[in-house]
This record gives structure tokens, C-alpha cells and sequence, in this order.
């Protein structure tokens, strides 16, 4: 069992969770997520560790409430217990040591981009990161990545930051010269957009990918993405790929394979409305 | 009780298992095979002549002394059953459902050269349930704590084999389970009609009764690694099995609708998708083909038409003989309605606008010679393509060595396929790490698994003896 230590409402629908799991605190690496279930005859869900304390011995989990199992675990309160986290899975994220780094995060990607910026940092490279959200209250993270560098917030409606998505702020700093690196985590549009941005310039560009899985082990093969016209299972040789080379269309295609149903069992959860946030 | 002649013995004819109607558990997940009332059973083991030198055991992979065993059945000593065949064997209630006894045990039988082998399968079955029921009755004993610590990875079948074994023997034994549930493949992969899973959780609560610890959600090669686990214990067990599934390799596979036969089977089973109430989703379409001839293309058939498939058809490119599914699984499988596409090889699947499955084009094939396997090798006959209508595709065609423990330890010696290389003795390259199960000998069955389990248990015993003499 795993209590849930602190809790935090960062957006409309995004929360915190600060979990005890003194093992996977000490040695998780930027990249590298967990696979959660509740309690008994939950889900398994994957979700990116977003930070860690290991002198606490928790770890961060950045929760976005989209269908029936993520919402019961938003609803969770401090003091209570997660049954079941495994992990860390997925390969650590490949890093510079040196140059210069973007971090480009839409919505609930920012949480993943934080601790790739963290682990950028301390190996010593320099940080830009740019962020975005529908408006003000969608923004997430700011100042956990101002601590790492310089910050570029970006809103569609110009609520906050610059008016607009992240790809215009991206294009800019890729026209000033000088980015080694493009690190892109969102919603799979705003990866496919930046992967294309950059290919012109041949700048490499790392993306998460957030397929379907189950076991997180290689087990299932639920998780197949398209890189590079092979076949790659995400949670074993991900979940971060090459972003030029991304089948983006099957990635999309395949998270829809479960819409009906899942659109069925929000539904019929208990508390699907409880909080409200069936009316966002 | 009187003896009874051979005579009376010979005049018995074999029993038959009463099972659920297969109109009516085509529709169920309750278990299919009810198991033998008492009286049956012991009519059933007095068929068994006791040979002098009982040729039946020495078909069994953990060498249950089956004869013994039986002969006790016969005499209605149901405790000196179960604590010779517990003796013998840790998850008799599952071997006694799982096992292919007629290829194994059975098959040796004296009384199958003139008639029908005396039903090994089902007196274990019974032997072992009677057990459950009357855990009070029997007590194991433990060695004395012999102060050694042994690492298990993997609580599937060769897992929870060991780990009995070893704690038997005093040592102190801790299982590590990458899931949130222990058991393995008896858990994630056979499903709740041919093994429920109140039954393994039974077996493996009277392992833990004899010390033996289980930690669940532990990835090792992610959450520990093997030479961290090398340091803490005294002796190391890999029997993580053979998790990584096999694909087709042909056009459409990531259409929506194809499945792996671990993927489809852990929604169902291990996350109990077939429960309205469980959170995991499954797709639930009309019309089902799963690829491939053993026990999970059987296992996956019979769950997509239990999940309310109206149609399901295996597809297999070679006959009904060749099939390396246990008899009476094609034979459940036929009577709840499974349709047989043999002699059919898939090479394409179709999908729609939309990329959802909605058929499977394969070729005809015909036998040839021989293989190295010594089965007729299918060669496809040309221009024979057909298509078989479905709206998904379930791909069991085995599994193969899943590296993630390996890949993080290159010292482990791996042969071409990814497996594991062991000694005679089921030690690895590294000393002190055994190995055995699926992740040695590739994608094989429960008891296989098992016997490597009993039989490395004794080796890492005699090990652990030899390096204390060797430190005095």
C-alpha cells in the first residue's frame, strides 16, 4: 500500500499526488513512469513520475482526470492508499550534457517535461521551456521550471503569457539558432506539430508516447506504436522515441480503441460529476 | 477393506468427468469440469492394477508417486492421499486441471494398451480438492530454519514449485511477482473455467502457511536488479517465464481489434474484464479468429465466445493432428461451438475505413514431408486465398523470452532465442543464480515448468551445502 502523503489541484482537471514509495523514490531517472491500480478491480494506469523526494521517500504523480479509473484517483484524499504501484518502467531519458535544450509541455505534458528538464539541468545543459494551455488556469508547473531555466508560457485565448500554442514560441527559438535538442510531451497533435517543426531544421526531438498498456513489462504488447516502419512496444523500448520518427496517425488511431467504452463507463461512474468535471 | 483381485480391478470401466453442458458454459466463466464425487473416484482408482514398476511416473515431469497416491484413494484414505501427492507435488489442484496427462502420465498406463488408462488426471484433481477442503487434517512438516536466504523471480508455476521446495527445506524464501498478483501465467493466462482462481490462491496461501514470502509489483531488472538481489540472498531463482508475445509479422496488425492471446487473456483474466464491475476494458465484437493450435489459442477461443462472440473460428496451418493444444481442450472447444479453420495460413488482415479489424485473408495449405519438429510441414497451396470474417483478431502463437530481466545483467549466458543457458543442474553463467521454466526451455507447459522448479530446488539445496563446507 502507498498513502498518498499531499495532494494539490494544479489545473481545472490536472492534480498532484505526492505518493510513499521509498524504493522507486531513490532510484527513478527522468523518463521513467509507474504503473498504478487503486485498489481491487481498478485499472492498471500508466502515469509518468513527474519528481521525487527521497529523503521523504515519495514520488510525484501529476494526474489528469479524463475517464472513470483517473478520476477515482484524483478523488483520493491525503491519508489514503494507493494499492498497488510498480515500477519504475520505460527507459530513462537519453540527456545532453552540454548546449542548449527545449522543453516544450501542452497541458499535462508539462509534468512530464518537468523532470526531463530537472535531469537536463543537472547534467549540465542549458533550459528553455515552453508551455502552454487553453487559458491561465491551464498552466501548470511554471514555477517548479523557472527554478531550471528560462520559461516561455503560451495560452490560447492570451489570458496569460504570450498569446497563442507552443509551436509559434518553438519555431522562434528553432529560427534564433542554437537548440541542440527538442524534448515535445502533450496532447499527440502538439507532438506530431513539433516534430514536424523541427525536422526542417534537423534538430532531434525526443517525444513521450501514451499508448493503451497493461502489464508495463513487455508482457501484453498492448502498447505497439509505429517507429521508423517497425513495430515498438512502448513500455519496454519507450515511452520516449525518436519524434521524426513517429507513426503519429496509428498512435492516434489506436488510443481511440477504447473511447465507446470508456465514454460508457464515465458515464456510470459514481462521482463522475461529483467534483464538476464533466461540465469543463 | 477387503483386497480386491485383479479381475475385479480389470472389470471396471473408466469414469467419465461430469462437466457443465456446453450450450450452457459456452455463456459462463464457471469451471467446466465439475470433478469426481468421492465414490467415483475410488471406483476410478481401483482400476489401477499397482504395477510392481509403474511406468506412469515415470512420464511425470515432479515424479508424483502416482501409484501410491491412488492406491490410497482405492482404499478410501483421502489424508494419506493428499500427503503423498502434496509431498510429491506443490499446485497439485492445478496440474490435476492443466496438465496434458495424455502425453505424460496416462499414456504409460498399462490399462491403456487393452482400453482406457486409469484417469490420473482426475484422481489427482480429486485427491488435491478433497485437500482444500480438509486443510486442517493435514500437516507438512518444515526443516529446521537453516538461516539461508533465497531470491525467487517470478511466482508463475516453476516459481511457486522452488519456493516450496526450498521453504520445506528451512530456507528462508522470498518470491518477487512483476504483477499485482501472484501466480503467473496461472493467473494472467488460463482462464477462470479451466482453473479458477479461488483455487490458485488457495495453493499458494499453503505455501506462504510454510514461510514462503511473496512481494508483488516488483520488476526485477527495473525495481531491483539481479546482482543487487545476488548480494542480498544467498541464492537466486529466475523463473520470470516467457512474457513477450509473438506477432504474425504480417500487414494490419496494429488494425484495431488484433489482440495478443497475453494481452486479450490478462484483460479478461488477471484484470477480470469479463466481471461488469472490473474497470478494464475489453473489446466484446461478434465475430472472433484466433491464430494458432496449443492450450492459449484454445484458452482464447472459448473466452472470446464466452465474452458473447456468436462466431469463433481458430485459424491453424497445420491438421487437427498436428495441433499441440491438450486433447481435451480442442475437444471442449468443439463442443461449445469453436468453428476450425485448419490448414490455413493468415497473410493479411483487413480492416476497415476506420482501421478496425473486419477480416482475416489466409491461404490454403497442404501437408508435406516431415519437419525438424516431426510434424508434416504445411506448404500453402497457390491461389487459395479466402478470408475469414471477424472483427478481431487474437494472436497466440506462442511466446517468447521476455529480456527485461536479462538485457540489465550481460553476464547472464543467453542462447540465440534470448533464453537462458543453464547447467545440468539449472545453474546459470553466474554462480549461485538458477534458472528454469519458460525463460530456460521458451514458450512450454505448467508441469514442465514445475518440474524444473522441484528439480533446481534440490540443486540449489545441494549448492548452498556445498559453498557452507567450502567457507569452513
Amino acid at each position: 500500500m502507498h498513502k498518498i502523503v499531499a495532494k494539490a489541484q494544479l489545473s481545472p482537471n490536472v492534480t498532484r499526488l505526492d505518493v510513499e514509495a521509498p524504493r522507486l523514490a531513490e532510484i527513478r531517472r527522468a523518463g521513467q513512469f509507474v504503473i498504478v491500480r487503486r485498489g481491487e478491480g481498478s485499472e492498471r494506469i500508466p502515469l509518468t513520475i513527474a519528481d521525487s523526494n527521497s529523503a521523504s521517500g515519495t514520488i510525484t504523480l501529476i494526474i489528469q482526470a479524463v475517464g472513470r479509473s483517473t478520476r477515482e484517483l484524483v478523488a483520493m484524499e491525503p491519508g489514503e492508499a494507493i494499492q498497488d504501484v510498480a515500477g519504475p518502467l520505460g527507459h530513462p531519458t537519453e540527456l545532453i550534457s552540454s548546449g542548449h535544450a527545449v522543453c516544450v509541455g501542452g497541458g499535462v505534458g508539462t509534468a512530464v517535461v518537468h523532470p526531463i528538464a530537472q535531469a537536463l539541468r543537472r547534467a549540465g545543459a542549458r533550459v528553455t521551456s515552453v508551455i502552454g494551455g487553453r487559458s491561465r488556469e491551464w498552466v501548470i508547473m511554471e514555477p517548479e521550471l523557472r527554478l531550471l531555466g528560462e520559461v516561455v508560457v503560451c495560452t490560447d485565448d492570451g489570458s496569460y503569457g504570450r498569446k497563442g500554442f507552443v509551436t509559434e514560441a518553438t519555431r522562434e527559438l528553432l529560427a534564433a539558432g542554437g537548440v541542440d535538442i527538442v524534448y515535445a510531451i502533450g496532447p499527440v497533435p502538439m507532438m506530431r506539430a513539433i516534430a514536424n517543426l523541427t525536422r526542417p531544421f534537423g534538430v532531434r526531438t525526443i517525444v513521450s508516447l501514451n499508448p493503451v498498456m497493461v502489464d508495463g513489462t513487455g508482457m501484453c504488447g498492448g502498447c505497439r506504436v509505429g517507429v521508423g516502419n517497425e513495430t515498438k512496444f512502448a513500455c519496454v523500448d519507450g515511452p520516449e522515441f525518436d519524434g521524426h520518427l513517429v507513426d503519429f496517425d496509428l498512435l492516434s488511431d489506436r488510443l481511440t480503441t477504447y473511447r465507446e467504452l470508456e465514454q460508457a463507463a464515465t458515464a456510470c461512474a459514481p462521482g463522475a460529476c461529483r467534483v464538476g468535471l464533466n461540465k469543463i | 477393506m477387503s483386497k480386491i483381485t485383479v479381475k475385479e480391478r480389470l472389470k471396471i470401466n473408466r469414469q467419465t468427468m461430469p462437466e457443465q453442458l456446453a450450450t450452457i458454459r459456452n455463456a459462463n466463466f464457471a469451471e467446466v469440469n465439475l470433478g469426481l464425487p468421492e465414490q467415483v473416484a475410488i471406483m476410478e482408482a481401483q482400476r489401477c492394477l499397482q504395477c510392481k514398476e509403474p511406468k506412469c511416473m515415470s512420464g511425470c515431469p515432479v515424479n508424483v508417486n502416482i501409484s501410491q497416491f491412488i492406491d490410497f484413494v482405492a482404499q478410501g484414505n483421502m489424508p494419506a492421499a493428499a500427503l503423498s501427492l502434496l509431498g510429491d507435488n506443490a499446485l497439485p489442484a492445478v496440474t490435476g486441471r492443466v496438465c496434458p496427462q495424455e502425453t505424460q502420465c496416462e499414456c504409460e498406463c498399462v490399462r491403456g494398451f487393452k482400453g482406457l488408462p486409469v484417469a490420473i488426471g482426475y484422481l489427482e484433481r480429486y485427491v488435491a480438492d478433497w485437500a482444500r477442503g480438509h486443510e486442517d487434517q493435514l500437516s507438512t512438516s518444515v526443516a529446521a530454519p537453516t538461516g539461508k536466504k533465497i531470491a525467487v523471480i517470478g511466482s508463475g508455476p516453476a516459481g511457486l514449485t522452488a519456493a516450496g521446495e526450498l521453504a520445506k527445506l528451512g530456507h528462508a524464501v522470498t518470491v518477487y511477482e512483476a504483477l499485482h498478483q501472484p501466480g503467473g501465467v496461472l493467473v494472467y493466462g488460463i482462464p477462470e473455467f479451466r482453473l479458477p482462481k479461488a483455487i490458485v490462491a488457495q495453493e499458494i496461501e499453503r505455501l506462504q502457511r510454510l514461510g514462503v514470502k511473496i512481494e508483488c509489483n516488483i520488476i526485477v531488472g527495473r525495481t531491483y536488479t539481479l546482482p543487487e538481489l545476488k548480494e542480498r540472498f544467498d541464492a537466486v531463482f529466475i523463473a520470470n517465464g516467457a512474457g513477450l508475445p509473438t506477432f504474425m509479422n504480417i500487414p494490419g496488425e496494429n488494425l484495431k481489434g488484433v489482440y495478443s492471446a497475453n494481452e486479450y487473456l490478462t484483460r479478461v483474466n488477471l484484470m477480470a474484464a469479463y466481471d461488469p464491475d472490473a474497470q478494464t476494458p475489453v473489446l466484446r465484437p461478434a465475430r472472433a479468429a484466433v491464430v494458432g493450435g496449443g492450450n492459449v489459442a484454445m484458452d482464447a477461443a472459448r473466452t472470446a465466445k464466452r465474452m458473447g462472440a456468436q462466431r469463433v473460428a481458430i485459424v491453424y496451418r497445420r491438421g487437427k493432428a498436428e495441433m499441440p493444444a491438450r486433447a481435451e481442450e480442442v475437444h471442449h472447444a468443439e463442443q461449445e461451438g469453436i468453428e476450425f479453420e485448419l490448414l490455413s495460413l493468415p497473410v493479411e488482415i483487413l480492416g476497415s475505413e476506420n482501421r478496425w479489424v473486419t477480416g482475416l485473408k489466409c491461404l490454403r495449405m497442404q501437408l508435406g514431408e516431415p519437419d525438424a519438429s516431426g510434424r508434416c510441414r504445411p506448404e500453402p497451396i497457390p491461389g487459395s486465398e479466402f478470408v475469414v470474417e471477424c472483427d478481431m483478431v487474437i494472436s497466440a502463437l506462442g511466446s517468447r523470452a521476455n529480456p527485461l530481466l536479462t538485457h540489465t545483467c550481460p553476464d547472464l549466458k543467453l542462447d540465440k532465442r534470448g533464453n537462458i543457458m543453464v547447467d545440468d543442474k539449472g545453474m546459470t553463467s553466474i554462480p549461485g543464480v538458477f534458472a528454469g521454466g519458460d525463460i530456460v526451455r521458451g514458450a512450454a507447459t505448467v508441469i514442465l515448468a514445475m518440474g524444473d522448479g522441484k528439480n533446481t530446488a534440490k540443486a540449489i539445496n545441494d549448492y548452498l551445502r556445498i559453498v557452507q563446507v567450502s567457507r569452513i
